[in-house]
């Protein structure tokens, strides 16, 4: 089968990086299959019960950056009992006795101890980059070993963990030595971090490009950090509050308009609005802008803010920016492709954005292909409109805070709305559901909504057809998580060697019974059936008539699991 | 059955009860979702919000149409639960709105009151709304020796936990690391400064 030499085909696949387009590289032949994994340096496994570290270092020797998910993706609201699972420390231990040079690890929703950070530290000499994203269990005891350890270090990005501060100075560990931070971001932490140690880090690291503070960082200090990097292209700014006469914040004024680079801007974790002007000078750079975090800035600031970013790609904002604020950001920001509106917490708030503002974005950013629009109301004419203007949407997640609301102009369940926007978007991969739902529109989801790869579903649907054109139609399907709807055993077990074909099954206070799951696990040894049984009662057995609370299952060649806790039932 | 008399009164309105405005007796039963109610009345439940018959008439849609408590039910909204901690602790730090109210104590008082600090300039201000709210006086700051010559002194707990004493730091950082207000009486306050 092959007409060139190894290295040439070695070459070849160097240019070859998707994980996809690589798996179908190792599916053609034996000897495309043995070369692909001698060259294969960067792997993504989305569900970290689906094969052992083991077999992972055996197949790829060469692996150098490791992407694991752990826990499913309604843990982020609180749906997955605690303790569940999703530990890194088999694979950091597999890993650090093996030969791997491991040089990257990103972690999303996985359980991580301080004792897995300090042996990540120790064991790869060459280790670079670590990410971790909603993950749990470590303090800055950990993060101290990571600073301490990694001398080529040029990445430490923690995004929304939940990390315990041991009032330790780890920011103050990075020794001398290290120069070669590229990427700083600890706008989790709760804790303060060492101010000198800050400053003195970031003069000595001239590659550093993206940095983001905790809201420990006073404006003076981060006055202080801006001078000594110019270079920064992506900021995020801890606390933004000053008294605007003081002399800091003059300082900062200034210093702002010498940071021309910066086409990034995150944070706000505490911002007085009056300070926010500072930041006009270079609103007209940025890309990126997440104020989502800004609690305590009215929408009329917001909106001041907006009209000077011409050239926004990205927008995440609260819903305090209202229909009105999100008419500005379509008249303004036509690159638009990212938008997420977060709900603001207190509910009922009058300016919270409608089917209103969602219609004037689409108007005007027809480059918009990515969507999180948390809102008080939709409408089928609203998303049909939405669906002509913008045919390229990839992710379209729409959550309507009342989850169970009809257009309210019709009193008609949203199943037409849906249906345009699956119709229309061809490109479409992700899809959130809310509203009132009937069957139909599940009708459509399967219809039209070939390249669907993943779709949320709560409080929808009246009998199991609406699972079953799911899984009928989705051919490229690879999650479904369901939550309080009517599906039950006959659309469980309508297809079961469907769910070898996607990565997960979330079922949630349906209708699915145990008998049913007993029975799908029996006829499908290769996927894990975890049943919760959340039950406090001394009398555990399961009876096969009983309904099922939460159910999640997946493919996996490691078999059942073994460090479940005595809540999970693998059947 | 309502007399006229009650329905000028408008009773309804003041009535306390559990449940969601708009909804009546009727919808009760379906509002606290927890993780180990029967499936059997979630689907009944289901089938009156989500019934295909059910008519289009405004009046009949109300009392149909039984939306899960907002409040109420686990997970919903969507929003990652850092993203919610981060949001209560700031709603607890900063006060509703664009106010920043904080507790205000004093020993013997028999309950706490709440100010605006946004709404002061500077300390002479505040120290005269302390005063007037709490029938007290203070008397004449000085580095040294602090409110000296007062039965009162004002003292406030800082981000870390710590009580100190207020007027030693400039008013900007004061309003942005007060967490709390406590007027102590002389005697306790010997430490801070009080004679």
């Amino acid at each position: 089968m092959n007409y060139f030499p190894d290295e040439v085909i070695e070459h070849i696949f160097d240019y070859v990086l998707s994980h996809r387009d690589r798996n179908a590289l190792s599916l053609v032949c034996k000897s495309w299959y043995r070369i692909e994994r001698c060259t294969r340096q960067r792997v993504f496994i989305g569900n970290c019960y689906s094969i052992t570290p083991e077999r992972l270092i055996q197949r790829f020797p060469g692996l150098k950056s490791l992407t694991l998910k752990g826990k499913p993706h309604f843990a982020d609201f609180s749906l997955v009992p605690y303790g569940w699972g999703g530990f890194v420390s088999p694979w950091i231990e597999a890993l650090a006795k093996s030969r791997v040079g491991l040089e990257e690890l990103r972690l999303k929703r996985m359980v991580v101890s301080d004792e897995s950070l300090e042996l990540l530290s120790r064991s790869f000499t060459h280790f670079k980059s670590l990410v971790l994203v909603s993950c749990e269990g470590f303090t800055t005891d950990g993060l101290a070993a990571i600073a301490a350890n990694c001398r080529f270090l040029r990445e430490l990005d923690l995004q929304e963990n939940e990390v315990e501060d041991h009032k330790g100075q780890w920011l103050s560990c990075f020794p001398d030595s290290c120069t070669s931070l590229v990427s700083l971001n600890f706008a989790c932490l709760k804790g303060e971090v060492s101010l000198g140690a800050l400053e003195r880090l970031v003069a000595r690291s001239p590659n550093l490009k993206s940095l983001k503070l905790n809201r420990s960082v006073p404006l003076d200090a981060l006055q202080r950090i801006m001078m000594r990097a110019p270079q920064l292209a992506d900021l995020g700014i801890g606390s933004f509050a000053h008294d605007p006469e003081s002399e800091a914040y003059i300082k900062l004024k200034n210093t702002i308009l010498k940071c021309k680079s910066i086409t990034s801007l995150s944070g706000f974790l505490e911002a007085a609005p009056h300070c926010l002007e500072a930041i006009y000078p270079i609103c007209s750079n940025l890309t990126s802008l997440n104020m989502s975090y800004a609690a305590g800035i009215q929408g009329s600031d917001l909106i001041k803010l907006i009209r000077h970013c011409v050239k926004l790609q990205r927008l995440w904002i609260m819903d305090c920016i209202g229909d009105k604020g999100l008419s500005v950001v379509a008249m303004t920001c036509k690159d638009l492709q990212e938008l997420r509106v977060f709900p603001s917490v207190h509910l009922g708030n009058p300016a919270a954005v409608t089917e209103e503002g969602l219609v004037a974005i689409s108007k005007g950013c027809p480059k918009l292909h990515s969507l999180l629009y948390f809102c008080h109301q939709m409408t089928n004419a609203g998303l049909i409109e939405v669906a002509k203007n913008c045919p390229n949407f990839i992710r379209f997640r729409l959550c309507i805070l009342d989850a169970t609301k009809p257009d309210p102009d019709t009193m008609q369940p949203l199943d037409e709305g849906f249906g345009a926007i699956v119709q229309s978007c061809r490109r479409l991969r992700r899809l959130s559901l809310s509203g009132q739902l009937t069957d139909q529109v599940f009708l459509y989801i399967g219809m039209y909504a070939e390249k669907l790869e993943m779709l949320s579903i709560a409080f929808a649907g009246e009998s199991d057809k609406g699972m079953v054109y799911v899984l009928n139609g989705c051919k490229k399907l690879r999650k479904l998580e369901i939550r309080d709807c009517p599906f039950g055993n006959m659309a469980l077990l309508t297809d079961v060697g469907k769910y070898e074909t996607m990565r997960s099954l979330w079922m949630s206070s349906c209708e699915v019974t145990v008998g049913a799951c007993k029975l799908l696990a029996k006829k499908m040894p290769r996927l894990n059936v975890e049943i919760f049984n959340e039950n406090e009662q001394e009398d555990c057995s399961l009876e096969d008539g009983q309904k099922v609370e939460k159910m999640y299952l997946y493919r996996t060649l490691a078999g059942k699991r073994k460090d479940a806790p005595e809540y999970v039932w693998t059947l | 059955m309502e007399n006229s008399y009650e329905k000028e009164l408008n009773l309804e309105a003041t009535e306390l009860r559990l449940g969601l405005p708009g909804s009546d007796e009727s919808q009760k039963r379906s509002i606290v979702r927890s993780n180990k109610r029967s499936s059997q009345e979630v689907s009944e439940e289901e089938c009156v919000s989500k019934g295909s018959d059910v008519t289009t008439d405004d009046h009949d849609q109300d009392n149909n149409v039984v939306p899960p408590a907002k409040a109420q039910v686990v997970g919903w909204p969507p929003v990652r639960s850092y993203r919610k901690n981060s949001m209560q602790q700031k709603k607890e730090e900063e006060g509703e709105g664009s106010g920043m109210y904080v507790k205000v104590s004093m020993a013997g008082a028999p309950y706490l009151r709440k100010i605006d600090l946004k709404v002061y300039k500077s300390y002479p201000e505040l120290l005269k709304a302390l005063g007037n709210m709490f029938k007290c006086t203070f008397g004449e700051y000085s580095e040294r020796e602090g409110y000296n010559g007062s039965e009162y002194a004002p003292t406030y707990e800082d981000k870390d936990g710590d009580w100190m004493l207020v007027g030693d730091v400039p008013w900007h950082m004061f309003v942005s690391s007060c967490k709390r207000l406590r007027i102590m009486k002389g005697s306790e306050a010997k430490g801070l400064g009080c004679f």
